[in-house]
């Protein structure tokens, strides 16, 4: 662990990273996904060098096949000569912190060649993940990767504004699960540039192809058609036998082009850069929210409060008074 | 700071097509908290320095159970070795007691026979990535 420079541990790490080496870009993901102030020096190593790596969002609900579809086209990105990496995120158990992470499997065709995959646990903390997953895909990118691709399980909030924060969202339902509806009732209607019906081989598929469409003649009536300025195409798919893949990527690729055709990818890139620094400040306030709460007034407030003398809305006003009186 | 998670790739080696025991030690190691990276059947020893590369894995468990253990365990430290990577290999499955002393000289960390019981599967991993750790 001797370096014969000044520069830092982390410094060197990215040099190697950006260089191509594939452990050091391994090593520097970790860094990022454990969190603290090593993970802010590379976030600060790696702003500004992403250069135009293509940002796309797969999720789905658990089981759609997003980890057979995404290895398909990676396999498809490869033979077009491109690099690709994907973030897969799986969650953790909620009870022990521990995870299986099986996305791998499913890629499985692919471990040569120039592919990166790099299978990331929740670890329980959404805050966490809502900074780590950015800052991953920053790694990637800076390491030359492109396109970079994020694939989420779309339960829960995190999960979908983390692909829905991509520059390209795909959105992956299958039939027979009154998915459509689910799309609908989980958000990830209003995230989808593009909708890929997969297992479309099964019985239904039509149908749910149909319910989607429904759904999306119905975007006018909210407005959402307008804000979006583009209806997303639905793309059908049978991954596990490969077909599809290359249309759904043509969709993906055509919307990268949409976006850039009409001033709309600095437009995701600075609502993403929003979201980012809005989550990062949370953590910091929240640090400090703690260290005012364990300290002797905070634990006075507190202690008024369990004995009925001060409303909790009440002592939240002081604290925060307190903690902007602090700087 | 919290000790790191400890992330650990699982796979098969070669042909060997009994995953049972390796799907088992995968959820006994996840509710001791680990992350584990499966990577199922029919992996190389290059594709799994690829994934542990990639994954920045912290050790590798192989589970064998056809007599392929003497050639496939050490290809696997050799393949690790020529990479320059130090990542502890343990063997799990169906191992005779007169191979233990074979595969430790080739470079396995550790074996697990079969009938070795939750407690002691956590607690190799623990050892052998804990020791890396304070070494590396």
């Amino acid at each position: 662990m001797n370096t014969e420079s000044s520069r830092s541990p982390v410094d060197e790490v990215f040099g190697r990273a950006a260089a191509g080496e594939r452990r050091a870009v391994g090593r520097l993901l970790s860094i990022v996904e454990a969190g603290g102030p090593q993970a802010d020096e590379v976030t600060e190593l790696t702003h500004g060098r992403t250069g135009t790596a293509h940002i796309v969002g797969i999720t789905g609900a658990p089981g759609a096949g997003k980890s057979t579809l995404t290895g398909q086209l990676v396999a498809h990105i490869v033979a077009c000569g491109g690099r690709p990496a994907v973030l897969a995120v799986d969650p953790s158990s909620p009870l022990t912190g521990g995870a299986i992470l099986g996305d791998r499997i499913r890629m499985d065709d692919l471990a040569g060649g120039d592919v990166f995959i790099r299978s990331m646990a929740t670890r329980g903390h959404s805050g966490g993940l809502a900074l780590a997953v950015p800052a991953a895909l920053r790694v990637l990118a800076a390491a030359g990767y492109d396109p970079v691709i994020v694939e989420t399980v779309g339960v829960g909030q995190v999960e979908v504004d983390v692909a829905g924060t991509a520059d390209t969202t795909v959105v992956v339902v299958t039939p027979g699960t009154g998915d459509a509806v689910q799309a609908n009732k989980a958000g990830l209607l209003e995230v989808a540039d593009v909708f890929v019906v997969n297992k479309a081989d099964r019985p239904g598929a039509s149908d749910t192809r149909r319910d989607l469409e429904l759904m999306l003649d119905l975007s006018h009536l909210s407005g959402l058609d307008a804000a979006a300025g583009r209806r997303p195409p639905i793309v059908m798919s049978d991954a596990l036998q490969g077909a599809g893949a290359t249309e759904v990527w043509a969709e993906v690729v055509a919307h990268r082009a949409w976006l850039v055709a009409n001033d709309r990818l600095e437009g995701r890139r600075a609502s993403r850069s929003r979201h980012e620094v809005r989550v990062r400040v949370e953590q910091l306030l929240e640090a400090d929210v703690d260290a005012l709460l364990a300290a002797p007034s905070g634990q006075q407030l507190l202690d008024s409060v369990a004995a009925g003398e001060l409303s909790p809305a009440a002592a939240a006003h002081t604290l925060r008074s307190d903690l902007l009186a602090a700087d | 700071m919290t000790e790191p998670n400890i992330r650990i790739l699982l796979a098969k080696l070669g042909l060997d097509g009994h995953d049972r025991g390796l799907k088992v030690v995968a959820r006994l190691l996840r509710d001791a908290g680990m992350e584990v990276i499966y990577l199922g059947l029919r992996q190389t020893a290059e594709s799994i320095v690829a994934a542990a590369e990639q994954e920045d894995a912290d050790a590798i468990g192989l589970s064998m159970h056809n007599a392929g253990h003497l050639t496939l365990a050490p290809r696997m430290v050799a393949a690790l070795a020529v990479a320059e990577l130090e990542i502890p290999v343990i063997v799990g499955g169906i191992v005779p007691d007169e191979d233990v002393a074979a595969l430790r000289d080739a470079g396995v960390a550790a074996v697990l026979g079969p009938g070795a019981p939750a407690e002691e599967v956590v607690d190799v991993v623990r050892r052998a990535v804990d020791q890396r750790r304070s070494t590396g």
